[in-house]
């Protein structure tokens, strides 16, 4: 298979570069944020362009979406959810917020914890994780559905709120 | 969702939170522009750069990530005339338990913290700049790159800036979900395209060695702010009404964010004035009073405080929780620390082992891997607290845990060694009575129900 890199996209990773005047390898990170938002999530052969394009072996590359947690190997659901699992979200319902969504979205949930698979419902239209302290701690149970961003949600508004990503 | 009404409370002091939630207020330049915006740069760029950084000393301004290190101290680490490139990293990777102050300033006020930044690169002579903000954030992102445009049109960024001969360039990075990049050379290494792992000081002290190995000053999105009113104040001044924000979570009535002129405000005026107190019926029971990684008070300590007199004389009070005042050198006198401001308060019905629990799950997660007594301890130590709480605990894991944490602290690279032992060697020590409780209950094969 071969990926296809849009020219638009070619130039927004064109430019990113040029911020970096010092080490082309400093835009490791910005390319992988801009190729996940476009296919979703990194395949290998994102990895491999991406290394090419900035002279640095896939090893250097594949050993930053191995770390760092917001980059993954396999498609999210068409909507990700984010829900907040740290001490002051905790003591504000970040738990059962967490189960309140998987229950209207279909999710089967085995596991709470880290570094599970992406949990995703059925039918692929959401998956869900917990992530840690999204700094808004005072307004929790604090959660994300994609890059918006929902302070002290109530159970209650959960249906609601999915009914708004379809 | 309930979207609530933000507004200070009338004893608050609002200087770097002037603008957060004020009727009327926009975050584009035109706004900030016409609210006076950009006239401390100005007025910064016509002083020579050398008295800036000697005010930023005068003012005793402490940075506000977490280590409370004095900013000018740090600057002054910058030899002027040096061979090497300087540059100015804005550490808006907020992401300490407890903290929830940058994450507004950016989204409501970013040229505030621009011409903090600008001005501070001024001082220190950095032509090349960058915000990290953490992965979380994508619209903090994009409203800090439209500032960016904003300033650049305006002639706040770029080449010649206002007619001075200073060059300045700041672009945004975006981290990706890492905790250890908040600390300031695992930040540095992130930035370098690698794994954030935090680099061993000395020799790396960012000052001297930081990124690319040329000297480098990171400072956190709130000191940057700081620097706008030194300079438009002066240090002597800032020295005596400087202020800092404080954010509040937990069993409090109104959790919130606010600010205060430094030690201004007390812990029990913090919960029961402002934060409206308690919820009904219940009493307080423990404080973290700065981000998770501070060591946990209880309300049932007695603590001995030195204060200045009116007259200059020092005088040690004893004194409990409710009086102990917020400021850097009082809390770190009492056993804990300022740290990133984050306030987490804890009611009496709350299980410390839950608590503590939950923190040690955090810790294990975002351990970058590289110290030994980290990676293995922090695991080990979150492995104890849950057990304890699900099922499988023994009498003698308040002692193992207290052994694991001992054995990380002052035994790794960085300081998150620190950050992940103090909450399990501060609750343990403050609540040992309820672990041995939950031990015993435990062994009976209560399994707990809650997380
Ligand atoms: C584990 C760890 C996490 C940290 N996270 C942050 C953070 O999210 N934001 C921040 O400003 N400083 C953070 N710091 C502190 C930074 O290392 C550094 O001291 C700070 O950015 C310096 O800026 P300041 O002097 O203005 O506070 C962290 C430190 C450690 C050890
Ligand atoms: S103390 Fe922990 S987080 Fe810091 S470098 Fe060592 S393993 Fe990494
Ligand atoms: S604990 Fe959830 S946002 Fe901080």
């Amino acid at each position: 298979m071969k990926m296809e890199m849009p020219a638009e996209l070619q130039s927004r990773i064109d430019k990113v570069i040029t911020e970096y005047p010092v080490s082309k390898r400093s835009a490791a990170l910005p390319l992988l944020h801009l190729v996940q938002e476009h296919f979703g999530y990194i395949e290998d052969e994102a990895i491999s362009w991406i290394a090419a394009k900035l002279e640095l072996e896939p090893i250097n590359v594949l050993e930053l979406v191995t770390f760092y947690p917001m980059f993954r190997r396999e498609p999210a659901g068409k909507h990700h959810i984010r829900v907040c699992r740290t001490l002051s979200c905790a003591m504000a319902g970040g738990y059962e917020l967490l189960d309140t969504f998987c229950k209207h979205a279909n999710i089967s949930r085995q596991e709470n914890g880290h570094g599970a698979h992406l949990l995703k419902s059925q039918d692929g239209k959401y998956s869900i994780e917990f992530v840690e302290c999204l700094a808004s701690c005072g307004f929790g149970p604090v959660c994300m559905i994609n890059d918006d961003f929902y302070e002290s949600v109530a159970q209650d508004e959960v249906p609601q709120l999915l009914g708004k990503y379809q | 969702m309930a979207s609530t009404t933000r507004t200070a409370h009338p004893r608050e002091k609002r200087v770097i939170f002037k603008n957060i939630d004020r009727p009327g207020w926009t975050n584009d330049i035109g706004c900030y522009l016409q609210d006076g915006g950009y006239e401390d740069l100005k007025k910064a760029i016509a002083m020579n750069p050398q008295d800036i950084v000697t005010e930023v000393k005068t003012s005793a301004l402490r940075g506000r990530g977490g280590a409370g290190f004095l900013c000018g101290v740090k600057w002054g680490f910058i030899k002027p005339g040096g061979s090497k490139p300087v540059y100015l990293i804005c550490n808006a990777d907020e992401s300490e338990p407890g903290t929830f102050k940058d994450r507004y300033i950016i989204h409501q006020d970013p040229h505030q913290l621009l011409e903090g930044m600008i001005i501070s690169c001024f001082a220190v002579n950095a032509r090349l700049a960058y915000i990290y903000i953490r992965g979380e954030f994508p619209e903090g992102a994009k409203i800090l790159e439209r500032a960016l445009a904003e300033a650049r049109e305006h002639g706040f960024l770029g080449k010649n800036i206002l007619g001075s001969g200073f060059d300045l360039e700041i672009y945004v990075f975006r981290g990706a979900g890492a905790y250890i990049c908040g600390e300031e050379t695992g930040l540095i290494e992130s930035m370098e395209g690698k794994r954030p792992y935090p680099r061993i000081k000395p020799p790396y002290f960012p000052a001297v060695l930081g990124l690319y190995l040329c000297p480098t000053i990171v400072n956190n999105v709130e000191t940057l702010c700081n620097v706008k009113y030194i300079v438009r104040m002066g240090g002597a001044e800032y020295a005596k009404v400087g202020t800092r924000v404080l954010c509040v979570s937990g069993d409090v009535q109104r959790p919130c964010y606010c600010e205060f002129e430094v030690g201004g405000i007390t812990m029990g005026e913090l919960i029961y004035d402002i934060c409206g107190g308690l919820k009904p019926g219940r009493t307080l029971k423990a404080v973290i009073p700065g981000g998770s990684s501070a060591k946990v008070m209880s309300a049932k300590d007695r603590y001995k405080i030195k204060t200045k007199q009116p007259d200059g004389t020092i005088r040690e009070n004893e004194m409990g929780l409710e009086d102990v005042p917020i400021d850097f050198e009082t809390l770190a006198a009492a056993g804990s620390m300022a740290g990133s401001g984050g306030v987490i308060v804890m009611d009496d019905t709350r299980d410390m082992v839950w608590a503590l629990n939950n923190i040690n799950e955090f810790y294990a997660h975002e351990s970058c891997g590289q110290c030994t007594p980290c990676r293995e301890g922090s695991l080990w130590m979150k492995k104890i607290t849950a057990r304890m709480l699900h099922g499988g605990g023994v009498p003698e894991d308040s002692d193992t845990l207290k052994r694991v944490a001992d054995n990380i602290a002052g035994r790794t690279i960085c300081a998150f060694g620190e950050a992940c032992a103090w909450p399990t060697q501060s609750f343990l020590d403050k609540f040992p009575e309820e672990f041995v409780a939950t031990a015993k209950r435990m062994g009976n094969g209560n399994g707990s129900t809650n997380h």
